[in-house]
């Protein structure tokens, strides 16, 4: 046991900043704060008054790792207010170029991030250059699948970041099919490599166990994250637009992003891959399943490491169903679909990499923003983490600093915080009395 | 036997979306190998526990300086490298992350207020030149990818970690 005042710095590996406070009075924890350090760049604001064809690229730059979602999250949103349906071969586009960025996005968390900790080294950059070490062949997959997750990206969007094919009504371009059979035979080749990757965080014997309420979009057809309504652990099932009205927003007076409690338990709750994989486990593509049962049926789960887990299998859901997109869909020569503006508000609700994204766009009758609201899947987290952390501490105080100090980081890693606007590192300031 | 020298390198965040971060992430699909070769990552916080902020050749930093505490910050990183070159929009022209220096007095709201006075925001957010000296700027949003290769290929000539030819 330590007594004083602690500060351990460079907690890393995690999008973002943030901090840890820590104080321990009489061998137990009296206060903790879990701290987005990152300063904020207000661009709901910012959109204000802007024409909204201009708008879901500016808001793409909310985050670097997942612009995707806050583009189709807005796009989304825009369509709504204004009354437009998209094709279904749009539908199917974005469903695809979302696989893309699923697989891209969770292999960088998963392989660059967690690897190590599952490993025992510092960072992938302490990996041997051996061809037959296990570690150097999990991260020379992981960087097939990310190039992979990039390609589909750069056939479908333009690009992996900031992609400029997707528009408001459709596509600025539609795709080369004469690209796709030769990513089906990079998707068929790399099924092993994810297989092994998903048995790797499926063997790592790490447990943090937490009943909590897991959020996530479902729809009744097909596991989803673009379309579908919000849907609990209780089982309650909440209408896109009306979800909001569900959050209490709290203000955290010392982060920098607010926290979201659930209004119907007053209680925090989850969103991300362990809330999707537990809520809709059942709709997984049917090939993962044949391929991974044994290791579907660990859910549901609630050890918050198992968040890790989930990543893998949905990056492997990804693949087969890009797989069957590309192999089936045929593309016609489509433009947008554009109406003149008209006034109105529309909520763009799908799922992030780490979980549930809330955009909502209400727009004039000239076709500019009036108001915009963004809620990210981190800050609805942001209690739970907190809540976690305080009960982990309390329960290993008897532990040494420096194995507090790695285990503290790597349940911070499992949510898979994303403060992309934030810091690189997480600073611990631990005060003991 | 010494090792051979290695460009000692350090990878910095401050306001923005760390696009460039990403990408630098993908790039090192490719040429993580023979980076290791040649580059020693003394300071990358998205990739390592264990960093150093000190003798950097060069300092790549991302983002736009929104406080007092972070420009003392970037301040510190500028004294510890020989060089820094500024990555990305948000470090070379301060935009997007710039966006509130242009808020007219009726969009900055109580909700505005409460963080601008609850932290140490700094009136205007500033781009990396405006607070520190900056060797060379790699644009775009995100950086782009082929002059952030040619950047180092310069500083790799530059210590002569590679022919300079």
């Amino acid at each position: 046991m330590h007594s004083g005042d602690i500060t351990i710095d460079n907690i890393t590996k995690i999008e973002g900043n943030a901090k840890l406070k820590v104080t321990v009075e009489n061998d137990a924890v009296s206060s903790l704060q879990f701290i987005i350090s990152d300063y904020r760049r207000f661009y709901t604001t910012a959109v204000q008054g802007k024409p909204i064809m201009a708008v879901p690229s500016f808001l793409s730059r909310i985050c670097g790792t997942c612009s995707v979602s806050h583009l189709f999250a807005s796009i989304m949103a825009i369509e709504n207010s204004q009354g437009i349906e998209i094709s279904e071969q749009s539908k199917i586009l974005r469903r695809l170029a979302y696989d893309g960025l699923m697989i891209r996005d969770h292999a960088l968390h998963l392989y660059f991030f967690v690897l190590p900790d599952v490993l025992g080294v510092d960072s992938i950059l302490d990996i041997p250059d051996d061809d037959n070490d296990p570690g150097h062949i999990l991260l020379h997959d992981s960087f097939d699948i990310k190039k992979l997750g990039t390609d589909i990206s750069n056939a479908i969007i333009g690009a992996p970041i900031h992609a400029p094919l997707p528009t408001v009504g459709g596509f600025l371009k539609n795709p080369d099919p004469t690209k796709f059979p030769e990513l089906i035979e990079r998707l068929e080749k790399i099924r092993p490599q994810v297989i092994r990757g998903i048995k790797t965080f499926a063997e790592w014997n790490v447990t943090m166990l937490r009943n909590s309420n897991y959020l996530g979009l479902h729809n009744d057809k097909q596991f989803d994250f673009l379309y579908g309504d919000m849907y609990n652990s209780n089982g309650k099932l909440i209408p896109a637009n009306e979800f909001k009205n569900y959050l209490k927003y709290v203000q955290i007076p010392y982060s920098h992003a607010e926290g979201y409690e659930f209004s119907d338990t007053q209680k925090d709750y989850l969103v991300g891959s362990l809330a999707r994989v537990n809520l809709n486990k059942d709709q997984i593509h049917p090939r993962t399943k044949a391929d991974i049962q044994n290791y579907i049926n660990m859910f549901p789960s609630n050890n918050v490491f198992h968040n890790n887990l989930a990543q893998a299998i949905e990056i492997l859901h990804c693949v087969d169903e890009a797989i069957d997109i590309l192999k089936t869909i045929q593309i016609a020569d489509e433009r947008p679909i554009r109406k003149p503006p008209v006034a109105g508000l529309g909520v763009g609700l799908i799922e992030a990499p780490r979980g549930t994204l809330y955009h909502m766009a209400k727009v004039n009758d000239k076709g500019l923003i009036e108001e915009y609201d963004v809620i990210v899947p981190t800050a609805q987290n942001q209690i739970q983490i907190e809540n976690d952390l305080k009960d982990y501490f309390n329960k290993n105080l008897n532990k040494d600093e420096q194995a507090l100090h790695n285990e503290a980081e790597n349940i911070i890693r499992a949510y898979d915080p994303c403060m992309s606007c934030a810091t690189n590192f997480l600073k611990i300031d631990w005060i003991r009395k | 036997m010494d090792e051979k020298k290695k460009l000692v390198v350090g990878w910095f965040s401050f306001t923005c979306c760390e696009d460039s971060t990403i990408l630098f992430t993908e790039l090192l699909n490719d040429h993580l190998d023979e980076w290791k070769k040649l580059v020693e990552f003394r300071h990358v916080k998205a990739l390592k526990t264990k960093n150093r902020l000190e003798d950097l050749d060069v300092a790549f930093v991302e983002g736009a300086i929104s406080s007092d505490s972070q420009a003392e910050e970037v301040k510190k990183i500028r004294d510890n490298s020989k060089y820094v070159v500024a990555i990305g929009s948000c470090a070379c022209t301060g935009l997007p992350s710039a966006s509130r220096n242009q808020f007219v007095s009726e969009q900055i709201n109580d909700r505005i207020k409460w963080y601008m006075s609850q932290f140490d925001y700094s009136d205007k957010v500033r781009k990396l030149e405006e607070v520190i000296k900056v060797d060379d700027k790699v644009q775009g949003c995100p950086m782009n990818a082929t002059s952030f290769m040619l950047a180092l290929d310069k500083y790799l000539k530059l210590f002569n970690i590679i022919p300079n030819q």
